[in-house]
């Protein structure tokens, strides 16, 4: 017990500028970091280098031209942002997508899932120095990105999912290249569980680091598996079913304690789990459209305007001015793989939304960071960067 | 004469040991690929081989950018003092045995300092931190001074693990000389296991090899320079050709300890037929300590990195302890 006429003894702190050219800080975050010796006392996230006006320039596009510029906000997960806007977009015009278009949806932001968390549990094992996985990821993304470049001619930034549909159906032996990674990715979850899950060092350096409380992480509007690994069940994809997530049977996994060993446990269930969704939705695949045939919202095919003259005209009108959206406001969320990816627009009746705003998973997720990193060592901090999985692309937007 | 025969053998030993090192990075980076699922270097010269010292011409060749607000003389000394302990320690680990002789001269050790040898080695390895220090203290960087800090204390903690680690050997073999510690592996146990003290001291052995991967900052021990954390820890600040002599350093060192494990676990350049044809003496002590290279690249891909106070805890509430129940075991089978 110290003397009450000592003065409280300290020593000095050190300010360390974290970022934003830093290995492990995922892109361009920057983080002021007060340290005594190696333990942080205060964490204060700076973000926007990354900024790029994103949703000012949605308010200067129509409808249909927003959707290639939604890709570049998460560049690890295109799909998944594709759909968050088509389906605000349809809720806003009251459309009804085919049912394949439905499975189709559904098979790529699955797959978008696997991707993301793939590069996630690369780039998580390199910040502690488990270099192997990496690689072994990475492989197993580049099956998934030729899977996407078979179906819309683009690795990085796919974006295929349109309003009202897709770009295109899928094509031939696209779905046998499919199976194949299917019937090879269980394998390889076994594999990279067999590298960490119950590797001593691993354990050691994840569990009961970063704990966030179930409390914690719903005042904060945390989402995604970072909720999730705090023990609470929510899953859009259960709690508001969308694309016709209700049609498929698949669990939703749970961690316990909140911490960074919890998070990557729910992201590899997760990933188990999304092959569970895509081996059911590509069995259950129905014949059909792959998008609606009200050429007023969609592109009408390359047949119909050769053969039709509604079609050309319809064509012409859709790319050269767009179509009006009837006045409104929607939001219409989705489980991303990162969290709750939802766009909000608002509609004046114009070609164009009048307000656009991104409820973007990174952003929120990123604001736990201080919560969690505080009072613990800068070695941790690394590893909860890596644990609660951003981009910055879509935290600065 | 006896100066010329051991001048000559300094020259090949430290030509043997720092031409070989090219030949370790190479092959750390065809191991690391293949565990890996990629190819690794495969474009210069057959295989890649000639991969490090293409590295090597071009890191010569780069800028040598100084930062300002450094303490120059130590910031040059400092890649100095690190690669210089290196290569020195190789000078008492026997590669070939006293039968080993060139025109009358043994040839089979540098020099066989009979009253301290491993402690000549303990001793010269120490000195490497300091260049690791001083390099973090020079650079006027913060992530290199963490960098630094880290590995003095990381360093000093393992540095007593080493030392008590080999008590048992030092015990049962009666002496300090590395060529009289192979010397006396070579009667097996019970006429038929090899006589080595990886067997008679197995606790004693994997706490010296725990220990010598914290000494050469190899993973799961390599925090000083934990890129994701530090950067690239003390030698942050240091380019062209001051950033690879920390880089040749650090794979000297690998191969050093590897040999020092050889010659003290592993029965140095004992073998079958040995003492009819005293050369085979060298390629076994080879052999042996290539494996051991490869076993420090095998852990190096397979591990993550162990947490600063994870690797402190580690070394003084599981690793001395254990260390010193194998003195005392070693002392009473002894004396008994």
């Amino acid at each position: 017990m110290a003397h009450p006429a000592a003065p409280e003894i300290r020593t000095e702190t050190m300010v360390l500028n974290m970022g934003p050219q830093h290995p492990s800080t995922h892109g361009v975050l920057r983080l002021v970091l007060e340290l005594d010796g190696e333990t942080i006392i205060r964490c204060v996230p700076h973000i926007g280098y990354l900024h790029t006006g994103f949703e000012n320039t949605f308010e200067d596009k129509t409808f249909h031209q927003v959707i290639p510029i939604t890709d570049r906000m998460d560049y690890l997960a295109p799909l998944s942002n594709n759909l968050a806007y088509c389906l605000a977009v349809e809720k806003l015009l009251g459309l009804e997508v085919p049912e394949r278009a439905q499975y189709l949806r559904v098979i790529l932001v699955e797959l978008q899932r696997i991707a993301s968390h793939l590069v996630w549990l690369g780039t998580h094992g390199l910040d502690l120095g488990a270099v192997t996985p990496f690689w072994h990821t990475f492989r197993e993304r580049d099956m998934i990105l030729d899977l996407f470049e078979g179906i819309s001619g683009v690795r990085m930034m796919t974006s295929h999912i349109r309003i009202g549909g897709l770009a295109l159906d899928i094509l031939p032996g696209w779905a046998d290249q499919l199976r194949e990674f299917l019937r090879i990715f269980p394998k390889r979850v076994d594999d990279y569980e067999g590298l960490l899950t119950r590797n001593r060092i691993w354990v050691q350096r994840t569990q009961g680091i970063g704990v966030l409380s179930a409390a914690d992480a719903i005042a904060l509007g945390v989402s995604g598996p970072v909720l999730r690994a705090s023990g609470v069940a929510h899953d859009l994809r259960k709690a508001e079913p969308y694309c016709g997530y209700e049609r498929f049977d698949f669990e939703v996994p749970v961690g316990q304690n909140g911490d960074v060993y919890d998070r990557y446990r729910v992201r590899l269930a997760e990933m188990r789990q999304s092959h569970r969704i895509i081996t059911q939705a590509l069995e259950g695949l129905p014949e059909g459209d792959f998008k609606i045939r009200d050429w007023r919202y969609t592109l009408p095919t390359r047949q119909e305007i050769k053969t039709s003259m509604e079609a050309l005209i319809f064509h012409f009108k859709f790319v050269s001015e767009g179509f009006s959206a009837p006045v409104g406001e929607v939001y219409r969320p989705i489980e991303g793989p990162k969290g709750e990816i939802g766009f909000y627009i608002v509609s004046d009746g114009g070609r164009k939304p009048w307000r656009c705003r991104v409820r973007p998973p990174s952003f929120v997720n990123l604001q736990a960071l201080p919560k969690i990193a505080e009072g613990r060592l800068i070695a941790d901090l690394v590893a909860m960067i890596g644990s609660i999985d951003i981009v910055l692309g879509e935290v600065d937007r | 004469m006896e100066y010329v025969v051991m001048a000559a053998k300094a020259v090949v030993v430290f030509a043997l040991v720092s031409g070989s090192m090219p030949f370790i990075v190479w092959a750390e980076r065809k191991v690391m690929a293949d565990a890996q699922a990629r190819i690794g270097p495969n474009r210069v010269g057959p295989f890649g081989i000639l991969q490090s010292f293409a590295d090597a011409l071009k890191l010569i060749f780069k800028e040598d950018v100084v930062p300002t607000g450094i303490d120059k003389r130590i910031f040059y000394l400092a890649p100095i003092l690190s690669i210089i302990p290196a290569l020195i320690t190789f000078a008492v680990v026997p590669y070939g045995g006293p039968d080993l002789k060139l025109f009358g001269y043994p040839v089979g050790y540098v020099a066989d300092l009979k009253d301290v040898g491993i402690l000549y080695v303990f001793a010269v390895t120490t000195l490497g931190v300091y260049g690791i220090v001083l390099a973090g203290w020079a650079s006027n960087n913060k992530y290199s001074l963490m960098g630094a800090l880290r590995s003095s204390a990381q360093m000093i903690s393992y540095e007593i693990l080493l030392g008590l680690s080999i008590m048992g050997v030092v015990i049962g073999s009666g002496s300090l000389s590395l060529v009289e510690i192979v010397q006396a592996q070579a009667t097996p146990y019970f006429g038929v296991i090899p006589g080595i003290w990886l067997f008679a001291q197995p606790l004693g052995f994997l706490i010296f090899l725990i220990a010598s991967l914290a000494e050469a900052n190899r993973v799961p021990f390599d925090l000083p320079e934990a890129e994701s954390e530090l950067v690239a820890g003390f030698h942050t600040e240091y380019s062209s050709f001051k950033f690879a002599m920390f880089f040749m350093a650090e794979y000297i060192n690998l191969l050093t300890l590897s040999g020092v494990i050889t010659t003290l676990f592993l029965g140095g350049w004992l073998g079958p037929g040995v003492d009819r044809f005293p050369i085979l003496g060298v390629l076994y002590f080879s052999v042996k300590t290539v494996a051991l290279v490869y076993f420090f690249i095998w852990l190096r891909a397979t591990l993550p990195r162990l947490r600063y106070d994870q690797l402190m805890r580690f070394a003084w509430k599981v690793m001395l302890p254990a260390a010193l129940i194998n003195i005392f075991i070693t002392a009473y089978w002894v004396a008994r």
